[in-house]
């Protein structure tokens, strides 16, 4: 299903003209010509348009319901995939996803927010928003990577832990708390992704890792900027000046040495070519994964815990 | 700089704000809205002596309430609030700091003491709330790791009291990295195997529940606090509903396993003395 960001409707229009004059060739002389020249114009608007996206629109890029989700990731990067349900302690929780599977070659525990493409399949994973459940399963699948010395490979793709009467009942603070807690005390190696959004709290539970990467139009922030302009700003109609205020796009994020690296996605945004998009993030954590092997374990949560200490210290 | 700006103003700001002891010398009590007197009021820790409702209460208090004898040593902590962002909303991030530290008098919401609770050594970090609501950036996870750490050092115990809304917005992502930085804190406190003891005061939400306000080995919360991780409002918007009656307090917590206990502020020394007596039990005193 095609879905259109409003400020790409210039890039749009010339596509949707092309698809309009390739319909009628036939009849005219120098058609091909024309096409190609729209089909130029229109990849200048695309590059010239992506290379300086504001924060505004990453965040409407990082939100794209087209753009590659948790189950695609797993289904074109993981062989044997085998999902693991349930933390054991009350119930499943959809909107967190994970297992075991072989990801190029090395068996992992993979784990991560799968937000749905549908509306039948977004409600199933309550668009991403993880309730504890999720977080104590994400933590029983840490401790399993840990026992058995599998990486651990996250992909970070959330608004945010789901705030509901329920999810406080049964303690989404504990949860996230005890979630960064298992992250920070594994011996195993931990990769984070953040392929879409970095909602908070909902985010960093799973991702106090070895390596933080961040997708080159994803959005990382401690709150989201429709809720902080409402609250700086007293009212939601400031969200860009709160998008820009935040630094929450990977380039910011990654001066400010949040993250680690930033994984360049198609041009146009990885919702233009989404198994791109895939590959590419596959290769990055490969070789992340790569540089991490041979360290032991307690060495690696040592330098885990002193990468988050000297965090915000180097500036 | 200008005469005007570094002596008028200051002078003319003094007339004008109000000082620390109201003139107004009676408050309403929030709880059963009597009229409470100032003087009975600190008597009384800020507890209204008809309906024991429990008002907050500046950390001096807290600190000088919980350690024996009310005798403590604070810790300097280093100066690290600085503005990573340049962040500015209707007014800049800096100017609110300068704000918040001439009407506090302090660096920022985190202070730390140390000193003997029922004999043991403990470390005390506490929020001030009046400080930006609490609210957590570099300058807290800082606090807490200085804290920590001097907690190791001492063999003390670790108690953490917090009083915020959670994260900082005004440090974006920095500030959100103070969870982790928070955890490993606590951990330092865990694998030391000495006590580390939460006690959560109102209001406890946000970023700080969601990271070492909830890793305590033991969790206490003062009557009425409101604890949780997201605000009201957004949980309203959310589901569409209600919310229960008691929702997000202390004793909704205990009800649902999330704290020890809930302990009235005059019980709280005693309740801490006895603890740390039980968890830093050594041979000596096995007899006390």
């Amino acid at each position: 299903m095609a879905y259109h960001l409003e400020f790409e409707k210039p890039i749009v229009e010339l596509e949707a003209k092309i698809v309009e004059l390739k319909n009628v060739s036939g009849s005219g002389v120098n058609i091909s010509d024309e096409i190609a020249r729209i089909q130029e114009k229109a990849d200048k608007i695309l590059v010239q348009t992506y290379a300086k996206l504001s924060a505004d629109q990453k965040v409407q890029v990082a939100r794209h319901p087209n753009r590659p989700h948790f189950s695609d990731y797993i289904k074109r990067l993981v062989q044997d995939f085998t999902p693991l349900a349930g933390d054991r302690l009350f119930g499943e929780d959809c909107a967190l996803m994970g297992g075991l599977g072989r990801f190029r070659g090395q068996s992992c525990v993979i784990i991560g927010q799968e937000k749905g493409n549908d509306t039948e399949s977004r409600i199933k994973h309550n668009f991403g928003m993880t309730r504890p459940e999720g977080y104590r399963k994400a933590q029983r699948l840490m401790q399993m990577a840990h026992q058995f010395s599998l990486p651990v490979i996250s992909l970070v793709d959330t608004a945010g832990a789901y705030p509901g009467i329920e999810a406080e009942e049964r303690g989404q603070s504990e949860a996230i708390a005890k979630s960064i807690e298992t992250c920070l005390r594994i011996e195993t190696p931990m990769v984070s992704t953040v392929i879409g959004e970095g909602g908070s709290g909902g985010a960093i539970a799973i991702a106090a890792a070895d390596r933080v990467l961040m997708l080159e139009h994803a959005i990382y922030s401690v709150i989201s900027p429709e809720g902080c302009a409402s609250i700086l700003w007293r009212s939601a109609d400031f969200a860009k000046d709160a998008a820009r205020a935040l630094k929450i796009t990977a380039q910011d994020l990654l001066a400010l040495g949040i993250i680690d690296e930033i994984i360049e996605e198609p041009m146009g945004g990885a919702h233009r070519a989404p198994e791109a998009t895939v590959d590419v993030v596959g290769d990055h954590i490969e070789k992340v994964l790569g540089d991490l092997r041979g360290i032991d374990g307690p060495t690696l949560k040592t330098r885990r815990r002193q990468k988050f200490l000297e965090m915000g210290h180097k500036v | 700089m200008s005469w005007i700006t570094n002596f008028v103003r200051p002078k003319i700001k003094a007339l004008i704000t109000t000082k620390d002891v109201p003139d107004n010398l009676w408050a309403k009590c929030p709880g059963c809205e009597a009229m409470l007197h100032h003087a009975e009021m600190v008597k009384n820790q800020n507890v209204c002596q008809h309906c024991d409702h429990h008002m907050r209460l500046p950390i001096e208090e807290r600190l000088k309430l919980l350690f024996d004898e009310g005798q403590y040593k604070l810790v300097e902590l280093a100066k690290t609030t600085t503005d990573p962002l340049k962040f500015r909303d209707r007014k800049k991030y800096t100017d609110r700091l300068k704000d918040a530290q001439s009407a506090t008098k302090r660096k920022d919401t985190i202070v730390v003491a140390e000193g003997t609770i029922g004999g043991k050594n403990a470390v005390i970090a506490g929020f001030d709330f009046k400080f930006m609501g609490g609210s957590m950036g570099a300058a807290v996870g800082d606090g807490l790791v200085t804290a920590a750490r001097l907690a190791v050092g001492n063999k003390a115990a670790f108690i953490v009291i917090p009083a915020s809304g959670g994260a900082r917005m005004q440090e974006g992502m920095i500030s959100l990295m103070q969870m982790p930085r928070s955890v490993i804190a606590v951990e330092l406190v865990k694998e030391a195997k000495l006590p580390y003891i939460v006690l959560l005061t109102d209001p406890t939400t946000g970023g700080v529940s969601a990271s070492f306000a909830m890793l305590g080995d033991v969790h206490i919360a003062e009557p009425g606090a409101q604890i949780g991780f997201a605000g009201r409002r957004v949980i309203q918007e959310t589901i569409r509903a209600s919310l229960p009656d008691g929702f997000q307090t202390a004793e909704y917590l205990l009800d649902h396993g999330m704290v020890d206990m809930v302990v009235h502020r005059n019980d709280l020394h005693q309740t801490f003395a006895k603890l740390l007596r039980l968890l830093m039990n050594t041979k000596k005193d096995k007899a006390a």
